[in-house]
Order: C-alpha cells, then structure tokens, then sequence
C-alpha cells in the first residue's frame, strides 16, 4: 500500500503503476456531468475556472446529503466515461488527477500520457464507507447543482487503486486478462 | 370490496425505500461473502471485502449503500376487489417516495425533462410505476432503488426467430462484456424475452429483483440461466471490474409469449448493491 499527499507530485505520478493500491490523503475537488459541462463551457469562452485546476485531483462524485454529524453522506464513484468529452481540456489546464469508476475512452488515455496523468478507481458502491475517509466538504461552485455541485474535499487515507497510470497502462485489461478463461 | 386508504400505501412506500436503502438484502450478503471465500483475485476479494464492509457501515449507521439511491420504480399489483380512498395510488406512492428520500438523506436524482435544461425535481419524483390489476382484495407492492451505473449498462434488442438459443447467449455476452467494470460489477442480469419491445423490458426489470436463489420453473430457462452466468464469469471482468471470477452473482430470465416474426431480448443490469423490497396490504 502506497500513501500519497494531495495535490499529487510529478514524481509521484511518474512512480505509480496500474494496479497500485494508495491511500490518498489531502484536499481534491468533485465534479460529475454537470459541473463538467459548466467547467468547459468557461474554458470554451476563454474565462476561468471557479477554481484553479493546476496539478488538482478530480473525484467524479455526486454525494448524498450529509446526515446530522456526518462530513458528508455516502460518497462513492460515478462511471467516469461521462466525463469522457471534458476530460482532454482539462487535463490541458493542468488537471493531474481524476478518480472515477470504469472505461475510458482512447482520447482521454492518450491525453493522460501525454500530459503524464493519473487515472484512479474507487470501488463502485463503497459509497458509506468512502464517506468515512472524508474528512470535510463546502461548496466551492455551483450550489444551484444540488449533489452535482463542485465541492472541496479534505479526505485522510482514501483508499483507491490505480485504473490508468502515466503510460498509459489499464488495470482493466491487465485484471480481465489475468482471469479470462477462454 | 375492502377500501385501502391512500395514505397506508404512501406510508409503506416510504417505510421501503427507507430499507432498501440502507439495508443489503440478506440473500445478497450471503452471495457477497460466499464469493469473497471464493475469489481468486487478490484485488478482486479486496473489492468484495470492501463491498462487504460498506454494507455493514450503511446499516448500522443508516447511511445509503451507494450515494446513488436510485430512480424509484414501483410494480404496484392491485386486486380488483380493492378501492383506493383519500387520494390517487400515483399520489400516494410519489408522496412516499418524496418522504423516504428526505428522511433517510437518499440524493435526489431525478431531472423533470432529459434533453435541454434537464432540471432536478429536487424531491427524487416522479417514481416510474407499473400497474397490474389481478384478482383479489389485496395489494403487493414492489419498490426498486434503481441506480443508473447499471441501468446505463442495459440493452434491448429485436432478434429473429433463426437467432435462437445462441443468439440470445451472444446478445447478452456482448452486453456484459460491453459494460465491463462500468455497473459496478458483481452484478445481477435480468433478461425478458419475448413479449413485444416494451414487455421485454419491463420482465428484464423484473427480473433484477428476483431472490438469488430462485430459478425459472422452465427446466430450459433455467438450464439457461446457470449456462449464462458461468459464461458470464469465465470473461475475467470480476469484482469492480479489475480482473477475477465473480462478475455476476446471478442470472434470471422471464420469458412471454412472442410473435410468430419476433424474438425481443431486453437485458437489464443490476449492481451489487441490488436494492429491492416489498409487502404486502
């Protein structure tokens, strides 16, 4: 198990394989379709971001509403190839990280070589348990999105693994490979 | 006749959705923990594990399974011996969705209109209700939590007759393999054939909440179904998608009469988090 401080170093990234199992700990921000559209939008136009994507991680999230004396509700992955059309400008922008769930399209794995990015997997409905390893939420943009609002995370050992690396090597087609049985 | 107030049924609503929410079916857990012993991927046990895990946190402190808590489809079977009083059944089951979904601090997931402003209802209204009028005094009602990880993973196709038995082993291989990681496997595979093209869909939908271990009475559908979900787990998807054996925890078919031209097959995929309750008034 590997521990990573967020925003992710270079380095880092460099040093990660599909895979890996790390434990990220620091801030990120969420966004799913929406706030996607939004984001691009702005870039299209030539205006800024609501906030500065610069080595930032991604978490493709829409939370649940945040229980009396919780952080925030359940909050696990959403399937990432909806973000697949916005991925390749902000990745431009300087995005480092994304953490989703499933496939990506051949467009954003080119773009995460090029841009040597990573490509992280949360299990798909761990959703109460990843909530326990967020530690605080507020809204950074967007409120009028409800649970598709962009939020800062501060998140202590979030447990992910690594889907897509810099090379551009899947977990996905390695795993299946591995235990395929033709 | 025996009158049923509007309100019993808006309160049993409400009480389902809270469950299913919150509380894995026990079949599932089973299923969970028999294939976390089963498992020879090393990622794959720790994807199960962790599944597992998550479904004992969301119960003891009544969090949502999985942050998506669905579209609620509602089966409502209505004996025609009954009569709704102090309201409309399609008021009384929305009413209970809305609380349920506010109670229980379930997101709201639904847009009022899905092409051009695609605005939040903002209450997780309305539900998508089946109704069926059968004989008796009684109503039985159905309450699915569907998420849209899976439910986006679905297909439906009109195959022909000279497709047969392989053609329908093809369409839902393609399909399962086409989802790979994306529904959140291990997943739950419900396929309707026959029908026209609306009722195969609507047996497939079905189908995701049928017990695990119930199989089709037909000795063919069945023999189909145990075929299915071994060619299903031979593809290496396994758990989250990462590689393993256990993609699917079960396959259930229903099956219609069809058209002398037609062979509908409508796939619908269930995640883990299967999300299914009922009772009955």
């Amino acid at each position: 198990m590997i521990s990573l401080q967020l925003p992710l170093k270079d380095e880092d990234i460099l040093s990660l394989r599909a895979g890996d199992s790390v434990l990220l700990t620091g801030h990120l921000y969420t966004a799913r379709d929406a706030a996607h559209k939004r984001l691009v939008e702005l870039v299209d136009a030539g205006k800024p971001l609501p906030f500065d994507i610069k080595n930032e991680t991604i978490y493709y999230v829409g939370p649940a509403p945040a229980p009396p004396g919780h952080a925030v509700g359940s909050a696990g992955p959403t399937t990432s190839y909806r973000m697949d059309a916005y991925t390749p400008k902000l990745l431009e922008l300087g995005l480092k990280g994304m953490i989703g769930k499933g496939k990506r399209s051949d467009e954003v794995i080119e773009a995460i070589k090029k841009h040597s990015a990573v490509y992280f997997g949360a299990t798909g409905g761990a959703a109460a348990l990843i909530s326990k390893s967020i530690i605080s939420s507020e809204i950074v943009a967007y409120p009028d999105l409800g649970a598709e609002a962009i939020r800062r995370f501060t998140v202590k050992n979030f447990p992910v693994i690594v889907l897509i690396d810099c090379l551009g090597n899947n977990q996905y087609d390695i795993g299946k490979k591995q235990y395929a049985i033709i | 006749m025996r009158i049923v107030q509007a309100e019993t049924i808006q309160k049993e609503i409400t009480r389902l959705f809270l469950d299913a929410g919150v509380n894995i079916e026990k079949d599932v857990d089973t299923c969970l923990k028999n294939a976390a012993n089963n498992e020879p991927s090393p990622v794959g046990r720790n994807v199960l594990e962790q599944i597992i895990r998550n479904n004992e946190i969301a119960k003891e402190e009544k969090l949502p399974i999985c942050q998506d808590t669905g579209m609620a489809v509602v089966f409502a079977e209505i004996g025609q011996d009954v009569h709704i009083q102090g309201g409309s059944l399609e008021n009384a089951i929305n009413k209970g969705v809305r609380k349920a979904y506010d109670e229980g601090y379930f997101r709201k997931s639904i847009v009022a209109e899905p092409l051009f402003n695609r605005k939040n209802t903002g209450d997780n209204t309305p539900a998508v209700i089946h109704v069926n009028i059968v004989e008796g005094d009684k109503i039985k009602l159905l309450a699915i939590a569907k998420g849209f990880g899976s439910e986006n993973m679905s297909a439906i196709k009109m195959l022909v007759p000279a497709d047969g038995v392989e053609g329908v082993k093809k369409f839902v291989l393609e399909t399962v393999d086409k989802a790979g990681p994306n529904p959140c496997p291990p997943i739950i595979v419900g396929i309707g054939i026959g029908g026209s093209f609306e009722k195969a869909a609507i047996m497939a939908k079905k189908c995701t909440a049928k017990p695990l271990n119930y199989s089709n009475p037909d000795p063919n559908y069945a023999k189909l179904e145990d075929e299915l979900l071994e060619s299903i787990n031979k593809r290496g998807i396994g758990p989250g998608g990462l590689g393993g054996r256990t993609t699917a925890l079960k396959v259930h078919i229903e099956y219609a009469p069809t058209h002398i031209a037609g062979l509908p097959v409508a796939i619908n995929i269930c995640c883990h988090a299967s999300r299914h309750k009922s009772c009955i008034i």
